[in-house]
């Protein structure tokens, strides 16, 4: 791109994976873009008045409401005659989609809005102090699923939100990772040359949340993708039209070990069994390592 | 034009002469046929409006503030529960002074879950920002909705405006009602123009994180718009009564307040039932009269005590609570005479109406009786004693 449309001097944290992320999502979608946030991170640390990062129209209103806020825009848009030509992304963090924002964002996607909705899937409230959300993967140790003498952390697995989205009938929804930014940008690219409700997840990794090494955010965000914990997988109309293959699925004691949030279960041989069981079934659910491609 | 019509109908043809371009609610009674007939007029090509219908009041109260927000003139209505759900939403709207117009259908709180006319849920609100004006018949709730529009759209206040009504007396009841032509509103009411939007050609970040450097002057600005509005408003009913012909004050409105000893204050539908009593009390010499407050917020302090200087005894009648307080709208009439040289010897409070309990004539002669003894706080007419006995063993 020629001009960044998400410029340097915000806040972030140093190897924050969402505001990587956030830059590639709105450079991919270009100066016609009119951005909805909701409250968290992202909106926290780009706009710090009377400072702004954001070189495009932008809007936070709450922490739940973006899908419906970014509704009134589209339909303000095309009252005036104006829709065409006009990208709206809804944007928020894993806590923001799949927990208080999941009614507002069902809602726009059941409406048909022409909005592309991205979740920067941190997997926790990383804002307010590392609460574990419906996102926060299993025994994930997080301030609010702490691991402890009778606990391995977080008891259950990620909700599956592209599912869901999928599931409200939209003709698009794509999972993508910060340590494939091309992908991702293809993915913003092939959401806007689609009329109608979008969705797309995006992991980010936080160091301070995951307790990782600032200079290793892309790193572990491959690792994810690598094992198979966090599948990079394409539904069009309903059904599934791409994934990220895999030539092999790594171990993801691998991905586990770079992460302080994983560090209790150093030696439970038991509970890292378990998270290959998820990898290995989202190997098998998303045919990760059927015909092997070069992709 | 006269229609003898429902006030929710009567109130859809007002809101669609206003030429709203997005409009978002959610089902709620006695709401429901304002936004009912609303959708038709879209469906029939009488209205150019994106409706949106979304999955709950926080999200249509979010749809109007992105709409808003966008340039175009936005409106949602909504009663009770539902006000109450779009309760962050509504103080998110004005604090980025985006020019809403909402229709409440004043309706009573859960629990226990009640749908019939108090004042409680508009009430409420009352320290959400938003101006909030109130309709003493459907007539008014009419013509409230254009001055409402022309209030909040003004560059100098663009806040939001809450046209609250009665819930059933006014949005079901039926009156014969005159419907403005469109040329006049077009006239009184221009196209909504801006001054901030979002739009790619000239982007701005609107709703920043703003630290404690910076965050008081907004709530300054919000409390000064405010005290602006009780001139401004004025205005409007001036240039309104020009355009249409009918005189309102927006504020307060005095009825046989000339030489009254005694002054009923009250909000909303209940003025009309009081005028009738004050008829009856006036021709039997009584020297009774009402003021009615028509602006709750702002709260016009200097007017109330004005016209209340000169009166010996003041009933303010509520019908909504403070629970475990003086009842709002009393609490803030006594407020107008603190410190004041010239005041009422007596300001008694009395909590009628809750829930839809009826208001009759004899409720109000109630009040009056009343107010020739001791002060009254807070004190609740037509309970029924055999219903206080219950108890749990």
């Amino acid at each position: 791109m020629n001009k960044n449309l998400f410029v340097s001097g915000h806040t972030a944290c140093a190897g924050c994976g969402q505001s990587l992320a956030a830059r590639l999502v709105i450079d991919a979608s270009g100066p016609n873009t009119i951005v909805v946030n909701n409250t968290g991170c992202l909106e926290v640390f780009s706009t710090k008045y009377p400072e702004s990062a954001w070189e495009v129209p932008f809007i936070h209103s709450l922490f739940e409401n973006c899908a419906a806020v970014a509704s009134g825009v589209e339909s303000a848009l095309k009252f005036m005659g104006k829709k065409d030509g006009i990208n709206i992304i809804a944007q928020a963090g894993d806590g923001g989609t799949a927990d208080i924002g999941l009614q507002a964002l069902s809602g726009m996607l059941e409406r048909g809005h022409d909005i592309l909705y991205v979740c920067y899937d941190n997997e926790a409230y990383m804002n307010t102090g590392v609460q574990r959300s419906g996102l926060t993967p299993f025994d994930s140790n997080t301030t609010t699923s702490p691991s402890g003498k009778q606990s391995f952390g977080n008891l259950r697995p990620k909700k599956a939100l592209p599912e869901i989205a999928v599931a409200h009938g939209i003709p698009y929804v794509a999972t993508a990772s910060v340590a494939f930014p091309q992908d991702i940008q293809r993915k913003v690219k092939k959401a806007f040359s689609i009329k109608g409700p979008k969705y797309m997840q995006i992991h980010v990794p936080c160091p301070l949340g995951w307790r990782h090494d600032s200079g290793l955010t892309l790193t572990v965000a491959k690792s994810a993708v690598e094992t198979g914990l966090y599948p990079l997988f394409e539904y069009e109309n309903g059904q599934l039209s791409a994934v990220r293959k895999l030539a092999q699925a790594k171990p993801v004691e691998e991905y586990l070990k770079m992460q302080g949030r994983f560090k209790h279960l150093t030696g439970a041989a038991e509970e890292i069994k378990k998270i290959q069981e998820i990898a290995d079934n989202n190997v098998r659910k998303y045919g990760l390592r059927d015909q092997v491609s070069g992709n | 034009m006269k229609e003898f019509v429902e006030g929710s109908h009567a109130v859809a043809e007002v809101v669609r002469l206003c030429k709203p371009g997005v409009i978002s609610a959610y089902p709620i009674t006695p709401q429901t046929h304002i936004v009912e007939d609303l959708a038709q007029f879209v469906s029939d090509g009488k209205l150019a409006a994106q409706t949106v219908n979304v999955e709950s009041e926080h999200s249509a109260a979010s749809v109007v503030l992105g709409a808003s927000a966008t340039g175009v003139r936005s409106y949602t209505a909504t009663s009770s529960q539902g006000l109450f759900y779009m309760f962050e939403v509504l103080f998110n709207i004005a604090g980025m002074r985006l020019p809403v117009v909402m229709t409440c259908a004043a309706r009573a709180i859960s629990a226990p879950i009640n749908i019939w006319n108090d004042q409680q849920d508009a009430v409420s609100l009352r320290d959400s920002g938003w101006i909030q004006l109130h309709a003493e018949d459907i007539q008014e709730a009419v013509d409230l909705h254009l001055i409402a529009y022309k209030l909040a759209e003004n560059k100098s206040i663009m806040l939001p405006v809450m046209v609250c009504m009665d819930g059933f007396i006014l949005t079901h009841g039926i009156e014969t009602v005159d419907i403005p032509e469109q040329t006049m509103v077009d006239n009184f009411l221009p196209p909504y123009i801006a001054p901030y939007k979002l739009d790619p050609a000239a982007p701005v970040t609107m709703g920043p994180l703003v630290d404690p450097e910076y965050y008081m002057e907004t709530r300054y600005a919000l409390q000064e718009t405010q005290k602006k509005v009780l001139d401004m408003l004025p205005q409007i009913t001036a240039e309104f009564a020009k355009t249409f012909g009918r005189k309102y004050n927006g504020l307060v409105e005095g009825y046989h307040l000339e030489g009254a000893e005694k002054v009923i204050v009250a909000i909303g539908s209940v003025c009309g039932t009081i005028k009738e009593v004050i008829d009856e009390a006036r021709a039997k010499g009584k020297k009774i009269g009402l003021l009615k407050v028509s602006c709750l917020r702002p709260f016009p302090a200097q007017q109330i005590y004005d016209a209340l200087k000169g009166a010996s005894k003041v009933a303010v009648i509520d019908r909504a609570l403070s629970l475990g307080s003086t009842a709002p709208l009393a609490s803030e009439v006594k407020a107008a005479f603190f410190g004041k040289k010239k005041a009422p010897s007596v300001i008694s409070s009395f909590v009628v109406g809750l829930g839809g309990r009826d208001i009759t004539k004899d409720s109000i002669r109630e009040v009056i009786k009343l107010l020739n003894g001791r002060e009254r706080n807070g004190e609740f007419i037509d309970l029924k004693p055999e219903l206080l006995k219950e108890s749990y063993e």
